[in-house]
């Protein structure tokens, strides 16, 4: 067997690791791939060409950036750094716990599009997420700020990926079927999407717990700031 | 029929303006280097479909080529002033929340409206399409909204998005960018290689080794690819069926159910995934490139250790 082609890892996790331009590391990757596993080099570039070609679709999303950047001018950040600093007994971690909640029952609904790092996260969540310390606390240091932020993303995310799969009908459920039944093992989705139950219940107790416990460690942070 | 061709001229027409827009964007050193971006990206959009395969191929080496060498910058921030933005958000109230919770709906009803929607017997929308048909009208809605509502000057909505735009910078190619990377891999045969080796380096170990390799090689091949549905089949032909179900009498949807899902933890751990990871470092302003995947990472881990519990516990459990 040829185990050439798998250079092309190495070139990605090198890439990554020594923070090059990462659409750099990826074109390099894709042509030591292919040039390892023996594919000429135009056809290589012809291949990685048409295989972009096939997935514009997913660069369409940047579509919504006008709209949210018309609102965000108007003060959209704004509005719901002020709603959520109403809200009494708000802080960040409740609130991304809320979120979580939220976010893992509608995507186990099929509700997978009521959220996202453009539309929900960057716009509202973010904010109130910084916001709901800011009114505790007072303005926050950077790095407090950033990682408010980032545990913001992240909560979507984990909310999306440890949902979705309990939905009968999403992508990596037909995937699944497809694939088992290829190779001769016919499963219902419905028995699929019952073993997803499990894991989510995990992530929501183990994501939730690092939430519950996030106040805390801002408060801990900020107290160290002011006692250096 | 409404289909990805149309909303690719859609697409093309939005990057052709960021373009345009950059190009006289005094406040940007680099103006002449985002214009020739996001114009090369135009291209693709609105010709892509016509052009050679290595024409597209040679494209993408220019974009690539561009935001490698630091051919992009980044303009002046918005001109309107903090105090500007809480004046107008007193203005309006909660009605500003209308048109971003308005894409949301619109996209969900419309990816089940137009499934049922026929004109003359023939799909008004492409079948196949419907969320992504949805999602742009719901964006295009929302825009009409958002104008009645604020009535800005009519160049205002394209120029906030090209200061956004201008965050996000060479990043927001990156998910398509992996999706393209992964087509080359599979083609290059990296999925076999990588499930042949697995196989062979567990060979008979016991159903807890086998449960082991079959969850973490899910993880770990999906952080090189980015995506768990590019491992799931690589590792679950050389770890799952052979030694899981086949040899140990496993039960295959705990197998494959659990197995995806700890492929999922892998998504949360690598800058492959960019559209999860990178993408909103970018959007939030992070210093650390890294930032979502840092605070993702505790999580994953966690998760996919339960994950092995989990499947060791149940799969085997007649």
């Amino acid at each position: 067997m040829n185990l050439w082609p798998l250079l092309g890892i190495a070139v990605v996790v090198g890439g990554f690791i020594a923070r090059l331009n990462p659409l750099l590391v990826i074109v390099a990757a894709a042509g030591v791939t292919g040039v390892a596993a023996g594919i000429s080099p135009p056809d290589v570039v012809a291949a990685f060409g048409k295989a972009f070609k096939d997935n514009r679709y997913i660069s369409l999303v940047w579509l919504i950036l006008p709209v949210i950047g018309l609102l965000e001018q108007a003060g959209l950040q704004e509005k719901a750094r002020e709603l959520i600093a109403r809200v009494r007994g708000a802080t960040t971690g409740r609130l991304l716990l809320l979120y979580l909640v939220i976010r893992q029952i509608t995507a186990a609904l099929g509700l997978t599009s009521l959220g996202g790092h453009p539309q929900m996260v960057r716009p509202l969540i973010a904010p109130m997420a910084e916001a709901a310390a800011e009114a505790r606390h007072g303005p926050l240091p950077e790095g407090l700020q950033q990682s408010i932020r980032a545990q913001a993303a992240a909560t979507d995310n984990i909310g999306l990926f440890f949902g979705e799969d309990i939905f009968i009908a999403i992508a990596s459920i037909l995937l699944i079927k497809g694939f088992l039944e290829t190779n001769g093992i016919v499963v219902e989705p419905l028995s699929l999407s019952v073993w997803a139950i499990p894991t989510a219940v995990c992530a929501l107790l183990i994501h939730g717990a690092r939430l519950w416990w996030l106040d805390g460690k801002i408060a801990r942070t900020l107290e160290q700031d002011t006692t250096r | 029929m409404i289909g990805l061709d149309l909303l690719y001229v859609v697409g093309g027409l939005f990057f052709a303006a960021m373009s345009g827009l950059s190009g006289f964007d005094a406040s940007n050193p680099k103006r002449l280097g985002n214009a020739a971006f996001w114009g090369l990206l135009a291209v693709s959009f609105l010709f892509g479909s016509h052009l050679s395969d290595l024409i597209n191929g040679l494209l993408i080496l220019a974009l690539a080529l561009l935001a490698g060498f630091g051919c992009l910058g980044r303009g002046a921030p918005s001109a309107t002033t903090v105090e500007d933005r809480w004046a107008s958000a007193e203005r309006f109230g909660a009605r500003l929340f209308l048109p971003a919770l308005l894409i949301p709906v619109v996209t969900l009803t419309g990816s089940f409206l137009f499934k049922a929607l026929t004109i003359g017997g023939q799909p008004l929308v492409d079948p196949k399409q419907t969320t992504l048909v949805s999602l742009v009208l719901g964006i295009l809605l929302a825009l009409v909204l958002a104008m009645a509502m604020l009535r800005p000057k009519l160049l205002t909505p394209l120029q906030e998005g090209r200061r956004l735009l201008d965050t996000v910078a060479s990043a927001a190619l990156l998910p398509q960018m992996l999706a393209a990377l992964g087509a080359v891999f599979l083609a290059a045969g990296v999925g076999q290689i990588v499930g042949h080796l697995a196989g062979a380096w567990i060979g008979d170990s016991g159903p807890l080794i086998s449960v082991v390799a079959y969850t973490f090689g899910m993880a770990l091949f999906t952080i090189i690819m980015g995506n768990a549905f590019a491992a799931f089949p690589v590792m679950t032909a050389g770890i799952g069926l052979p030694l899981i179900v086949t040899r140990y009498g496993g039960d295959p949807a705990i197998m494959a159910a659990i197995g995806m899902l700890s492929g999922f933890c892998g998504t949360l751990m690598t800058p492959m995934a960019a559209n999860f990871n990178l993408v909103p470092a970018a959007l939030l302003d992070l210093k650390d490139r890294y930032g979502v995947i840092r605070a993702q990472f505790p999580t994953a881990l966690m998760i996919l250790g339960a994950n092995t519990v989990l499947m060791y516990a149940l799969v085997f459990r007649h």
